[in-house]
């Protein structure tokens, strides 16, 4: 049986910027998988390269990208649009500007399943309902006939999850969904998501930068960083004994309570993400990286360092614990 | 939308008002009218009973509030030149000038919106650079010309169509292609530049990532807000092209409006000449004001604003 999503070795270039270089991941049926790192390391690009949704002059290449078992790779836009918002949906992470202003929450929310599914109005309306009242809107009936900017910041958002669903899809997209909102709508989201899961066997690539988040849904964490993931682990595992030094890197940013003490300084990695140009070799992070020696311009080792457990620096065993 | 018309209503009024006196004092500047009606070879007692007839020998602001309230009331007095009404001479005459009009927005957004969205949609590729350029050409063709070409072409050599008067609708059909030219380069630029910004939006994006067509992504995603502007200045668009419909109606030797303006100013006909900038003026003021509400309508920010 092979995974839900399956990637391998994917490149995306905007001209003369290599966004992403040789990203391999799975996401099972029924899986989270979190794709986490800095701002700029190409998350975002992933996700819409899987999506085929790349701004203009993006180009998308790759060894392997399969969805449900079909090649995805030479879909034309015809094919990849009978399969985005059925099959495959995506959350992003702007919801202030990603709802049409022109039309109703109803209307866009109704279309996709009239479109997919060539469902009746009324049914689409009463579907429309049902998700809005799951992801904790109160009086959907109401939001329905709304324009989005009747709307704030975190129920537009929820709009968007709740369009994402409409179909019931096999493999959502999530970037940074529960960024706009609070920390309670946040949790409910979350659990939403979890019950999905659970009922139907959503597929689910979750991308975030709050670890938190990670800690508490993934079941797989790959950590990406200038275009590459630099390590990759089942979540427990990676929290567990991070290995690759940007990966210890940004768990010591985050505070544990209990465990960092009042006064002691949090971690932080200085500088920031490069833009890499194409043909470039070796580890894009040491620069950054107290670990850094001469082998670090060099080609790098992609090897095992616990099950299931992959890491890519030229240190054997990684950042000692 | 009571509010928007609130807001917008005593403006148009007051525009109206000024142009009412412009277009009184306008015809009162260009010398004695009871000389220039009598014409050059009359007497001096002819120029005063022509004076005292039409009451120019009344202080002014006398004439001009006698002419406001009259005109206030929709009656423009009597033509000098046609001897006759000349609320009537402008009722006989709006409909050609209208039909025009109307024809020749018709063509121009018959043209420019699919350019326009082509364009957008093909940016930067040569599909279009040429509909840029041909943009260019025909914001630089003046409409005499382009009529006299016409003329030549489609009436003289080819013998396709009538090339004066308005007896059938073919006469209709070169000076309306005329006319959509004046506003064919501007509202295509106008649905290109609309439809480049919707295209590049994120609910654009959110229209690709719902799968949904081709068409429905272009037209019902990306036109309906790029056409919010377009909509807007079709109908400013329609005024200038109602106004400036006097060199077309002139070339083509249609009867309309425009080229009763032109008649009567040749003839010194002032109360013909007050009355056709006024009404002219009006419809420009009321087509501004339905541009307003047009925006209010298509745009759900503006509606409960």
């Amino acid at each position: 049986m092979s995974a839900l999503l399956d990637i391998e070795d994917l490149r995306v270039t905007f001209g003369g910027t290599a966004a992403v270089r040789g990203i391999s991941l799975t996401v099972e049926k029924g899986e989270t998988h979190c794709l986490v790192g800095e701002s700029g390391c190409g998350k975002s690009v992933t996700s819409l390269a899987v999506m085929g949704l790349l701004a203009k002059g993006g180009k998308r290449d790759a060894a392997r990208l399969s969805f449900a078992g079909d090649d995805i790779r030479d879909y034309n836009e015809a094919q990849m649009s009978r399969l985005r918002g059925d099959r495959m949906a995506m959350i992003f992470q702007e919801p202030m500007t990603s709802l049409n202003p022109a039309y109703t929450v109803g209307s866009q929310m109704t279309e996709v399943l009239r479109r997919h599914r060539g469902t009746p109005r009324a049914q689409a309306v009463d579907r429309a309902v049902e998700l809005l009242t799951r992801v904790g809107i109160t009086a959907p009936g109401l939001r329905l006939g709304q324009f989005p900017h009747q709307l704030s910041g975190g129920l537009r958002q929820r709009v968007m999850i709740a369009m994402a669903l409409m179909c019931d899809p096999e493999l959502l997209i999530a970037d940074e969904p529960t960024t706009a909102l609070d920390v309670t709508v946040q949790a409910q989201i979350l659990r939403l998501l979890a019950e999905l899961q659970k009922d139907l066997g959503l597929g689910i690539l979750l991308i975030t930068h709050d670890l938190g988040i990670v800690a508490r849904v993934a079941d797989r964490v790959s950590v990406m960083y200038a275009g590459e993931v630099v390590e990759s682990a089942p979540t427990a595992e990676l929290f567990r004994a991070p290995r690759h030094p940007y990966t210890r890197g940004l768990l010591s940013c985050v505070p544990v309570p209990g465990k960092v003490k009042r006064d002691e300084p949090l971690g932080s990695i200085p500088g920031v993400v490069p833009r890499i140009p194409p043909g470039f070799t070796g580890c894009a992070f040491r620069d950054r990286c107290s670990f850094a020696e001469a082998a670090c311009a060099g080609t790098l080792p992609r090897r095992n360092v616990g099950p299931a457990h992959e890491m890519l620096c030229v240190l054997p065993e990684g950042v000692p614990a | 939308m009571l509010h928007f018309l609130r807001r917008r209503l005593p403006v148009a009024i007051r525009v109206a008002l000024t142009v009412l006196t412009l277009s009184f004092l306008l015809t009162r500047l260009s010398g004695d009218l009871a000389i220039s009606i009598a014409g050059p070879n009359a007497s001096q007692e002819d120029i005063e009973l022509i004076r005292s007839a039409y009451g120019l020998d009344r202080p002014l602001w006398v004439q001009y509030f006698d002419w406001l309230w009259r005109a206030l009331q929709g009656d423009f007095g009597d033509s000098y030149f046609f001897k006759t009404r000349v609320a009537r001479l402008i009722m006989e005459r709006m409909p050609i000038t209208m039909t025009l009009g109307l024809c020749g927005l018709f063509i121009a957004l018959c043209v420019a919106l699919p350019l326009g969205i082509l364009a957008a949609v093909r940016e930067n590729t040569w599909v279009d650079r040429s509909v840029l350029m041909v943009a260019l050409i025909g914001q630089a063709m003046p409409s005499f010309w382009l009529g006299l070409i016409l003329m030549v072409v489609l009436g003289l050599n080819l013998g396709w169509l009538p090339i004066s008067g308005t007896g059938s609708w073919e006469h209709y059909v070169m000076p309306s292609i005329v006319l959509s030219f004046s506003a064919i380069p501007s509202l295509m630029r106008l649905t290109r530049s609309g439809m480049i910004e919707a295209l590049a939006s994120d609910y654009i994006r959110t229209a690709r990532a719902k799968g949904l067509s081709r068409l429905s992504i272009l037209v019902k995603h990306g036109f309906r807000n790029a056409a919010i502007p377009v909509v807007a200045i079709a109908a400013v668009q329609l005024g200038f092209m109602l106004g400036g419909s006097i060199v077309i109606e002139t070339v083509f030797a249609l009867h309309g409006v425009g080229y009763l303006a032109w008649e009567s100013i040749s003839k010194n006909d002032f109360p013909v000449v007050q009355a056709v900038v006024l009404v002219l003026a009006l419809i420009y003021i009321g087509l501004t004001l339905l541009s307003d509400l047009l925006n209010a309508v298509l745009d759900p920010r503006l509606r409960s604003a």
